[in-house]
């Protein structure tokens, strides 16, 4: 028997998502340096990985890193309340042995080098700590956007170089910007991304919303930001209109 | 190389029949084999403008269905015979269109004459796609008012959207905007969008802007193209945009309020 079909027909979405992971750049293999080093940088208050998902990139250790116990790092690290969701630049036979021991193999990415750690001078084997930033696209458009006419930026940033009229439509899972007039509908962070914002040279929307937020705008000339340069984001589900 | 150009601007009777008219009359005027084409099935006008609505024997619905020939249809201008008019059909549908037949007729054509003027219905549905579809420039006609604006824009995407050149990626349809019954003394008081509002809106390059004026509609009852008229703003008007067309560096002309007469020359400055 089929089980019970929950209401609206499906039991599950897969959707896409595009996050921001920190990543543990090892330089040793030996686990007891290595949680020791990190317990030191945990001391200092970096409580933004506290519970984070982790990256472990073996980059650094690939030759040393054969002998690497994965699910001993990952219990290690467990212990520290980071949880490692995967790791990259592996051999393909320690991608093997991660897999056993319940990690994913992560592809590409790209690593910002900014080094959240300290500004201290780094000790014998300092863990530089980095971010991992998956670079989304941008999508530019040069001409006009016209009455009737609808733009969706699919999983990335909308750039308009030109106005967006009257009865015109832009959309985009990222970040809207207008380096011209925004005088249509714009709807930024479509798939609820809520830290996504509105960006304008002059700013008169007819409608502006914000993962699923809206606001029209019927009095426009009420607003002493009317076609000025202007940015719009949310802020506790209201829509806030700042100067830029 | 002949071209086509498609006389649109999405709202109804802001003067694309009349600009149609005189922009090909003058275009042929110049010289150029000129031919205007009505693509308002159903509710033809332009040989009423033309003045050679008696003359309507067949028509471009016939020609599409190949019931006659181009050359039976092709009706001449009275006083140029560089001018040719193929009239819509006041009884058929605008189904008869479809882009293989207009095609078809476009490209013959294209091999006889240097200009082909297409005349677009108003609205966005398929007469108005048919009529800006092979189009290599587009005159866009517009009031000062905000509806015939936002129109025009809608139109705009349209012919950056749906001609054949958007469709094969070719260079784009060359836009140039005319603005029609331009009143300088109500532009000035507000009450009319301004020049500058318009083409800030539009974004596109201004060919033409003709004033509004009472020979434009004597012209039209008449039945002849109001270029003709040189003693008219309008007429004048009309003439600079053929020259600006053709690539001559004209000023504009009637946009500024007329002096007043003799109180003004006292105490103006």
């Amino acid at each position: 028997m089929e089980p019970a079909r929950p209401e609206g027909g499906t039991a599950i979405e897969l959707k896409g998502a595009v996050f921001t992971l920190p990543v543990l750049k090892l330089r040793s293999v030996e686990l007891g340096a290595i949680e020791h080093e990190l317990k030191v940088h945990l001391a200092r208050g970096l409580n933004f990985f506290k519970h984070a998902p982790l990256v472990v990139d073996l980059e650094l250790v690939r030759e040393r890193a054969d002998k690497l116990d994965f699910a001993a790092l990952a219990g290690s690290l467990h212990d520290l309340q980071l949880f490692t969701v995967g790791v990259r630049n592996a051999t393909p036979e320690q991608a093997e042995r991660a897999v056993a021991a319940g990690l994913a193999v992560l592809k590409g990415g790209i690593t910002r080098d900014n080094e959240l750690a300290s500004s201290e001078k780094p000790v014998a084997e300092e863990l530089p700590v980095a971010t991992e930033v998956s670079r989304r696209r941008t999508r530019i458009v040069s001409q006009p956007v016209r009455s009737g006419q609808q733009i969706y930026a699919k999983g990335c940033d909308l750039v308009v170089l030109s106005s967006v009229n009257v009865g015109a439509e832009v959309l985009a899972d990222g970040n809207i910007h207008v380096y011209g007039s925004l005088r249509g509908r714009a709807f930024a962070g479509v798939s609820e991304d809520t830290t996504a914002r509105i960006f304008a040279q002059a700013m008169e929307p007819e409608l502006a919303a914000i993962a699923g937020n809206y606001q029209v705008f019927d009095e426009p000339a009420a607003s002493r930001l009317y076609g000025k340069a202007a940015q719009i984001y949310l802020d506790d589900e209201q829509l806030v209109i700042a100067p830029l | 190389m002949s071209k086509v150009i498609v006389v649109t601007s999405g709202k109804g009777g802001v003067g694309k029949t009349t600009t149609s008219a005189s922009f090909a009359a003058g275009l042929a005027g110049r010289g150029h084999r000129t031919v205007v084409i009505d693509f308002d099935i159903g509710l033809r006008n332009l040989d009423l403008v033309m003045g050679c609505e008696r003359r309507v024997v067949y028509d471009f619905v016939n020609v599409i269905n190949e019931e006659a020939t181009l050359k039976q249809a092709l009706i001449r201008d009275k006083t140029d015979s560089n001018l040719h008019i193929l009239p819509a059909s006041q009884t058929r549908d605008k189904d008869a269109f479809t882009r293989e037949k207009v095609g078809k007729v476009i490209r013959e054509l294209r091999d006889n004459f240097d200009y082909i003027v297409c005349d677009s219905p108003a609205g966005i549905e398929k007469g108005a796609l048919m009529a800006l579809f092979y189009a290599d420039e587009a005159l866009v006609v517009t009031n000062p008012e905000i509806s015939s604006v936002r129109d025009s824009d809608r139109i705009l995407g349209m012919l950056a959207a749906k001609s054949l050149r958007a469709i094969k990626d070719y260079e784009p349809i060359k836009e140039h905007l005319v603005v029609t019954r331009y009143c300088p003394t109500r532009a000035e008081t507000g009450e009319m969008l301004s020049l500058d509002d318009i083409q800030e809106l539009l974004g596109i390059e201004l060919i033409g802007v003709i004033p509004e004026s009472e020979a434009v509609l004597n012209a039209s009852n008449a039945g002849i193209p109001v270029i003709r008229d040189e003693q008219s703003s309008s007429g004048q008007a009309y003439q600079d945009m053929v020259s600006r067309f053709l690539g001559e560096d004209v000023p504009m002309r009637f946009l500024e309020v007329e002096k007043k007469g003799f109180l003004k020359r006292i105490f103006g400055a």
